[in-house]
């Protein structure tokens, strides 16, 4: 790394520090996303007094997709590796995390660093997992590699089901989940303790891979990405730099399965089927590949849609039957065609789209004062 | 002994179908360089265009032909509509289409049909003939063997004895020089979609029956075993397709057969890994360095 860069001209090196901030500003990036993430996190706990409890426990249900969709577009976007097997990872958090804490309940352990503990193991499983088909997929290119983590996607669910005396077939397992502590007061909602738990979690996730993709190992994801060979000649190591992303990306993915399972307290082989798969890629897409914002508007995207398709069909009085059809579906067929359309009309997506916006005005404002 | 003889034959007949499934996307990845992950789907929705044909018309084999139509226009339809648009500088792209395209096709035929499973009863029957004391095959098939054969066949004799096989064959290889010489090339791309889809329609028609029954993701696991035969024989050969289809369904009929039925979709994804790590371009490729 050193070499080349002592090779680029000083005048590019200028240039380039003026178009990407984040090279003129180096040593701030940490304070500047901490800042960030506290933020966040204060924004966080005022709507979670401001919001009603079903909107808290929505809001923490999009933390939870969040960490998947983030760790995804840094796989997909930033390193170019194409995953269709991050619902199944997300399956192995989710699962890893009722298994400790129904240990953890039949040997009456009880106190609050059990979450906290089962949620490291969830990551730690899925890090182990994923370093198994980072592996493989480092190996893997295009269609191949998305054949087989469509294959990962649809076979590991089955699993539950062929090892049920373990995961319990297709009833999946119970989550059992300490009530808020005692310290916050007798009247303390449910799901402000969710949100609170889910979007700590999710924050710290975020603030981590945050500084990653901004650090030397972002630069060398992007690089991989773009030129494989360049990437080769400049010393970076390619297949370390993908088995790397695929892991923090696995890592994240379990946290965030992890995280649902504790929110909707159960987890069952039916909900991390290959469509949980297809919509977070979806959510990725339409949000803007390779951006963590992206992939905030991608989490948003996917509890807000039904959500919405939901009050439509309410509003348009349908027979039961067919509402119950168009219910399940039309969200489905709203995510499809937007996915097509995105890519074919917005590669960039949402943030894409933004971000244009906001360059293009940006760009008019002196044009009219001149 | 008997059993290993009928789990073989039970298997061919399976793997005929993961074959001709397997061809439909090897048809497409010669053609336009696309692993097409909407075939699934695609040979659902005509399943259950042959559905309703069958039942409002009251005859199996004119909702058999229905299907097989279909799968030719939703394939042209497909390709003059969504992929033609699709911009292919990276390879990620008609991936990500696609899979678009499963979601809101699985999405329709749900809001059509519903997410239950519909009846589809074979045309003959299934129960096995025996011959000397052997259970072998049952007339279904033998019917299944024999349209996945014609159709091998057929294709094979339209791309190396036809002049429209030759120009389909010149558009894929070099584009350019074809349109150079007069080809139409995106006329024969189109064409290309709608002969493997068409194909694969036939394979749909063909495993829904011995399955569950219809459901807008009946196809999920059998695309995914079918993708593992086209690799098994490398993406880019259609009697390789045809080979690695036959041993995905033998592998499968042995595992299930010895091993429990639980176990033919990890049997599946571990072949898959196997194939692709010890050997990517497939059992019949020879060794070619990657194109950078």
């Amino acid at each position: 790394m050193s070499a080349t860069r002592a090779a680029t001209p000083p005048t590019t090196r200028a240039s380039h520090a003026g178009s990407r901030p984040w090279q003129g500003r180096r040593g701030s990036t940490l304070l500047r996303h901490l800042a960030v993430a506290l933020a966040a996190a204060l924004l966080l706990v005022a709507l979670s007094y401001g919001l009603e409890p079903f909107r808290n426990f929505q809001l923490a249900t999009v933390a939870a997709y969040l960490c998947a969709t983030a760790g995804l577009t840094v796989l997909t976007g930033l390193n170019g590796q194409l995953s269709l097997g991050h619902g199944a990872l997300m399956a192995t958090g989710a699962y890893t995390v009722a298994l400790c804490q129904n240990a953890f309940a039949d040997r009456g352990v009880t106190g609050g660093w059990t979450l906290p503990v089962s949620l490291s193991a969830a990551v730690l499983t899925t890090i182990g997992v994923g370093a198994v088909v980072g592996v493989a997929a480092a190996r893997l290119r295009g269609p191949y590699l998305a054949g087989v983590t469509l294959a990962v996607a649809v076979v590991v669910p089955a699993l539950a089901v062929t090892f049920d005396d373990v995961f319990n077939g297709e009833q999946g397992l119970s989550v059992p989940v300490e009530p808020p502590p005692a310290a916050l007061g007798p009247y303390f909602p449910y799901e402000r303790w969710q949100l609170w738990v889910t979007g700590s979690a999710t924050l710290l996730a975020l603030l981590l891979l945050g500084n990653l993709v901004r650090s030397r190992f972002g630069r060398t994801f992007r690089a991989v990405r773009d030129d494989e060979v360049a990437a080769r000649l400049a010393g970076i190591h390619v297949a370390r730099t993908q088995v790397l992303a695929f892991v923090v990306s696995a890592a994240t993915a379990g946290l965030g399965g992890a995280l649902l399972a504790v929110l909707a307290q159960s987890v069952s082989p039916g909900a991390f089927s290959l469509t949980l798969s297809l919509f977070l890629l979806m959510a990725v897409v339409i949000g803007g590949l390779g951006s963590l914002a992206g992939a905030a508007w991608g989490a948003v995207l996917l509890v807000a849609l039904p959500d919405l398709t939901h009050t439509l069909t309410d509003l348009l009085t349908l027979s039961p039957a067919v509402a119950q059809r168009m219910e399940g579906n039309l969200p489905l067929a709203i995510f499809g065609s937007t996915l097509v359309v995105v890519m074919i009309a917005a590669p960039g997506g949402v943030q894409g789209l933004l971000s244009r916006l906001g360059r293009a005005l940006l760009a008019r404002s002196p044009a009219r004062r001149s | 002994m008997d059993r290993f003889v009928f789990l073989t034959l039970d298997g061919l007949s399976r793997g005929a179908v993961y074959a001709a499934f397997a061809l439909a996307l090897v048809l497409i990845w010669r053609a336009a360089r696309i692993v097409n992950f909407a075939q699934g789907a695609m040979a659902v929705a005509t399943a259950y265009f042959a559905y309703s044909v069958a039942a409002a018309t009251g005859s199996y084999w004119l909702g058999f032909l229905a299907a097989l139509v279909a799968g030719l226009l939703l394939g042209a339809v497909v390709d003059l509509a969504v992929m033609r648009f699709v911009d292919h500088s990276s390879p990620l792209n008609p991936v990500i289409v696609a899979l678009g395209l499963v979601l809101l096709i699985q999405a329709v035929l749900g809001m059509v049909y519903g997410n239950e499973f519909l009846p589809a009863e074979a045309p003959l029957s299934r129960a096995a003939l025996t011959v000397g004391g052997l259970a072998v095959l049952s007339p279904y098939d033998l019917f299944a063997f024999a349209a996945v054969g014609v159709v091998v066949v057929a294709l094979a004799w339209t791309f190396t004895r036809t002049p429209v096989g030759l120009r389909m064959r010149a558009a894929a290889f070099a584009p350019e020089v074809s349109r150079l010489l007069g080809v139409n090339v995106s006329g024969m791309l189109t064409l290309g979609w709608a002969l493997a889809s068409g194909v694969g329609a036939l394979a749909g028609m063909l495993v829904i029956p011995t399955e569950l029954g219809l459901h807008p993701h009946a196809m999920d696991l059998v695309f995914v075993a079918a993708f593992t035969g086209a690799v098994v024989g490398g993406l880019d050969s259609p009697p390789g397709a045809v080979v690695g289809g036959l041993l995905v369904g033998l592998l499968l009929s042995y595992v299930s057969g010895y091993a429990g039925s639980d176990l033919t979709a990890l049997a599946v994804l571990l072949l898959l890994l196997a194939v692709l790590l010890v050997r990517p371009a497939g059992l019949f490729a020879p060794a070619v360095a990657r194109r950078v």
